[in-house]
């Protein structure tokens, strides 16, 4: 048998997360900070090296892992193919970054904070690795624990509120999924994602199994309606909290529905197409809106992740090529953008400690590595050409065009709606006259925080300019969802 | 007698409280002797039953039966007990409970339950299941200067009497219908016209469903659980709930198997009332055992659903159920044993803010333990319900799955509230380092078997098949 490089991945975090709960530091906390940030590097680079050796021409999954799990029933079985390694590695990207922000932010509790963030990456990994229903659903769930923590125990005034609301509503759409999949066992005798491809479950049952994961996915992606947890966890979570929320966490339901709606029930994913567009579009246009009129940095950025989810659903569901590549470049694009702004609204809030859009202003004059940085971000987040942002955006309009020109007008219409906020927030934060002679104080990006955005900005723009290495990642696999999902549905 | 091997392990356990009730008749302050006595004759019995065979056979004109299901829910109540017993005994003394008849009393409803749980005819089931009501009463107002223990134990008695005499009533109309009292003649006499057959079983289940206290008979539990001193609340949640849900098994497999649709439509009702009611009641409130009253009906609720499917499936899930709660409840009770306070131990909820950073061991072990109630993977408690409603939904019993996870989330509300009182709120009251070992170890046992569940989580399944094989 080969390495189990995929199990080691996901524990790595796990167990180093053990060795920080004894490590004995009382005064500083720098052996907890060191061990973390060195097992969360080595997981990065054990990622980098997986899609590296990864088979790109095949859209069969790799590096397949299976155990007995629960006899007769369940199997243990992990893998990946060219969609989930992406999000791997973009797990394993954005948690380093955490953990060097968490240096500047959390100032209480920073062992149990680590410890929080490490065994929510393993959880995370677990999701984009599992091949298993019962498996994807336990990491699915498992990582509302760490999270519920850490908004609750490091969040701002409101944060029992919001990790209450984050929980429940989570935990409401997900109970449903379960059904669905307890459901899918009884019809075809397993839980393993590879043989329910080959068996297909039968056409009467796909609507409602397609609705209970939906629900769970909706909930997660956030959509709208039940979208509102989102901007209530995201104002109160710490910045790692609201990094990890927006770059990660909300990829799982894309990538459910890449993983597990469309090919398990192709059918009900089709008869449900207008459904998703319908919310999709109300997500893009109304919560654009909405963004407009927030007077907090968070909040804004919050609702604009639910319009740039928006795009993704739409894109996933317009089933064609160019629609779905769109769709998984808008959620690693996304993944870095979001994850940048959150860190740039933290690296002013820890200075003075407010989110107030009104509390700003001019900043450019006093802080401007910042302000340079910032602006790239709200660019590429407004989808620029050149930035990462403006690529995903492109790609699910050209597919969307192809199936609904209504769809594809409305859509068209949020990308102004998006420059619109994102230029004024820039404006209103960035340039404009100072209101608040705290600001005038301000010191500009330490090394830290200048390693993490740069970093991020980097990527953003280097994946605007050369968007082959990630294309190439997932076009086959991208190829062969299509080709299984026109096989089933023109054989109907 | 043919072969008197086979009740060896009741046989031992008379005996031996009989012995210890002399010692504590002679000799003066004996508590301390008679307790660790007790523990003894616990590990006694549970190597008693392990090294005989556990094969399947019945003496005193075939209505006592020695079998592995009988065995294994045996060993579930005498390990339950040990660990209850020793997380407690601290909290005896300091409450001024030591009297030498505080184990005995357990030993004595521990026989009853044996009885229980191996009986195979309607009258030792009926003399067993009182032997085991009478000692627990007694227990419930074991704190007898306090007028809420002696309440509790008084409503107990009272309410606990009358559903004894619709047993009763039950198992007497059940014999004029089938002429017999044995479980298997019972099964063979019965079937779907014999509808005084169906009252009989009604009048039946309802007793049953008061002793594992489920809705609508559960009026009791709160009061009785927030009434009665800790260490006793900590038995009932536990123990008697384990064989009350052996015996309700054990009637739909043998004497009511040819009229189970009947009774499987009741136990439905049952489940799902108590699944509400249980993550209803519980949200306003504010006592940690009362809470836990709560929980536990609604937990039961969970077990039945499993016993509702009317399958060897199903009963199979229950059993895990009812063994996984056992391992979170004796976690979650012994962690009242470490809330002392200027000798005062603390049971409002509100008392337990800030622990997490006094006390950062106990607040993450409540953290297991409280998450794991709420059946958030990937900790035991989430395995417990997986595999009910795996096999509630193999029956295609959508609605009773659908209420029972939607109440799961329901019930995640006050386990939250909980936690948020542990982690997110400022910290209250400063705890006396506690020098209770055990109940550490029990909970520490009890957080890691719940912990590391999901490495195994076959390995109570596969000892639960083996117990159906006849």
């Amino acid at each position: 048998m080969s390495f189990p490089i995929l199990s080691t991945l996901i524990f790595l975090p796990l167990i180093s997360s053990f060795f920080i709960l004894l490590s004995k530091d009382r005064t500083s906390n720098n052996s907890s900070i060191y061990i973390s940030l060195f097992s969360s590097f080595a997981t990065f680079l054990l990622s980098l090296f997986l899609w590296y050796s990864l088979d790109l021409n095949t859209s069969e999954f790799q590096f397949v892992e299976e155990k007995s799990w629960i006899n007769n029933f369940i199997k243990f079985k992990l893998g990946v193919d060219g969609i989930s390694i992406l999000f791997i590695v973009l797990t394993t990207f954005i948690t380093p970054i955490c953990i060097i922000s968490c240096v500047n932010s959390i100032k209480i509790r920073v062992k149990e904070f680590l410890i929080a963030i490490l065994v929510l990456e393993t959880f995370m990994i677990g999701v984009f690795c599992s091949l298993d229903l019962v498996i994807f659903y336990l990491f699915f769930e498992a990582g509302l624990i760490p999270m519920f923590l850490i908004i609750g125990v490091w969040g701002g005034p409101r944060r029992v509120y919001s990790a209450f609301k984050f929980f429940l509503f989570t935990l409401l759409g997900s109970v449903l999924m379960l059904v669905a999949i307890i459901v899918i066992y009884w019809l075809t005798g397993t839980t393993d994602i590879t043989q329910i491809y080959e068996i297909k479950i039968p056409k009467e049952y796909q609507n409602l199994l397609w609705l209970a994961f939906f629900s769970s996915f909706a909930v997660k992606m956030p959509m709208w309606p039940v979208h509102t947890w989102l901007p209530d966890a995201h104002v109160e979570a710490p910045t790692a909290g609201s990094v990890i929320l927006a770059a990660i966490l909300l990829k799982m339901a894309g990538y459910g529905f890449l993983r597990f709606s469309i090919p398990m029930f192709p059918i009900a994913s089709e008869y449900f197409t207008p459904l998703i567009y319908t919310l999709s579009i109300i997500a893009i246009i109304y919560t654009s809106l909405v963004a407009l009129m927030q007077d907090d940095m968070k909040k804004l950025i919050a609702y604009s992740s639910v319009a740039h989810m928006g795009y993704v659903t739409l894109g996933i569901f317009t089933l064609t090529k160019q629609g779905i590549e769109g769709s998984i470049y808008q959620m690693i694009s996304h993944g870095l953008i979001s994850a940048a702004l959150f860190l740039c609204v933290g690296v002013v809030y820890d200075r003075l400690h407010s989110r107030m859009i009104s509390a700003y202003g001019g900043l450019v004059n006093y802080i401007p590595k910042y302000s340079f940085l910032f602006l790239i971000f709200a660019l590429a987040a407004l989808g620029l050409p050149g930035t990462s942002g403006f690529l995903g955006e492109f790609l699910v309009l050209t597919g969307a065009f192809q199936k609904s020109y209504l769809a594809a007008m409305l859509a068209t219409f949020g990308v102004v709606l998006g420059a619109a906020y994102m230029l004024w927030l820039t404006k209103r934060v960035i340039f404009g006259a100072t209101n608040n002679s705290e600001v005038k104080k301000f010191n500009d990006v330490n090394k830290s925080e200048i390693i993490m955005l740069a970093t991020l900005a980097f990527f953003i723009l280097f994946f605007g300019f050369y968007p082959l290495p990630l294309m190439e990642t997932f076009s086959v696999s991208v190829n062969s969802l299509i080709d299984n999902y026109d096989t089933a549905v023109i054989s109907n | 007698m043919n072969n008197i091997n086979i009740m060896l392990p009741e046989i031992f356990l008379s005996l031996s409280i009989f012995s210890v009730l002399m010692i504590g008749v002679f000799i003066k302050k004996s508590f301390n002797l008679i307790f660790n006595l007790t523990s003894l004759i616990i590990i006694a019995t549970i190597t008693i039953i392990l090294t005989n065979p556990n094969n399947e056979e019945k003496i005193f004109l075939d209505s006592f039966t020695r079998d592995a299901f009988s065995n294994y829910f045996k060993i579930l109540i005498l390990v339950s007990s040990l660990f209850v017993l020793n997380s407690s005994k601290i909290f005896i003394v300091d409450n001024k409970l030591d009297k030498f008849e505080y184990p005995i009393i357990i030993l004595l409803s521990i026989l009853g339950m044996f009885f229980m749980v191996s009986s195979n005819d309607l009258i030792l089931f009926y003399l067993g299941l009182e032997l085991q009501s009478l000692s627990l009463y007694i227990l419930a107002s074991i704190d007898r200067d306090n007028l809420r223990s002696t309440e509790s134990g008084i409503k107990y008695f009272v309410l606990s009497a009358l559903s004894s005499g619709l047993l009763l009533y039950g198992c007497s109309l059940l014999y004029g219908f089938t002429g017999s009292t044995n479980f298997e003649l019972i099964a063979s006499q019965l079937n779907k016209e014999n509808t005084g057959a169906v009252f009989a079983m009604v009048f039946i289940l309802v007793g049953l469903a008061f002793k594992v206290s489920a809705v609508p008979f559960h009026m009791w539990t709160p009061d009785v659980y927030e009434g009665a001193p800790t260490s006793i609340t900590s038995y009932f949640a536990v123990v008697p709930k384990v064989a009350g849900l052996a015996l309700l098994i054990k009637f739909m497999f043998i004497p009511f198997s040819k009229i189970l649709l009947e009774w499987q439509t009741i136990i439905i009702f049952i489940s799902i009332a108590s699944m509400i009611l249980g993550a209803v009641a519980a949200m306003v409130q504010k006592n940690f055992k009362r809470l836990l009253a709560y929980s536990s009906i609604g937990h039961i609720g969970y077990a039945l659903a499993g016993v509702a499917t009317g399958a060897v499936s199903g009963y199979q899930s229950a059993i895990v159920y009812i063994s996984i709660y056992v391992i979170m409840n004796i976690g979650a009770f012994s962690c009242l044993y470490l809330l002392k306070k200027d000798g005062q131990y603390k049971e409002n909820i509100s008392d337990l803010s800030g622990i997490s950073k006094k006390n950062p061991l106990l607040a993450i072990s409540l953290l297991i333990i409280l998450f794991s109630l709420a059946g958030v993977p990937p900790l035991g408690g989430f395995f417990a319900k997986f595999y009910v409603f795996v096999s509630v939904l193999e029956k295609e019993m959508y609605a009773l799955a659908i209420i029972g996870l939607l109440t799961t989330v329901m019930s995640a509300f006050y386990y939250l509230k909980i936690i948020k009182t542990i982690y997110f709120d400022d910290s209250g009251i400063t705890f006396e380092p506690s020098k209770n070992r055990t109940a550490q170890i029990s909970i520490f046992t009890s957080c890691i078997i719940l912990v590391t569940f999901f490495l195994y989580p076959s390995v109570l399944n596969n000892i639960v098949n083996t117990l159906f094989i006849n």
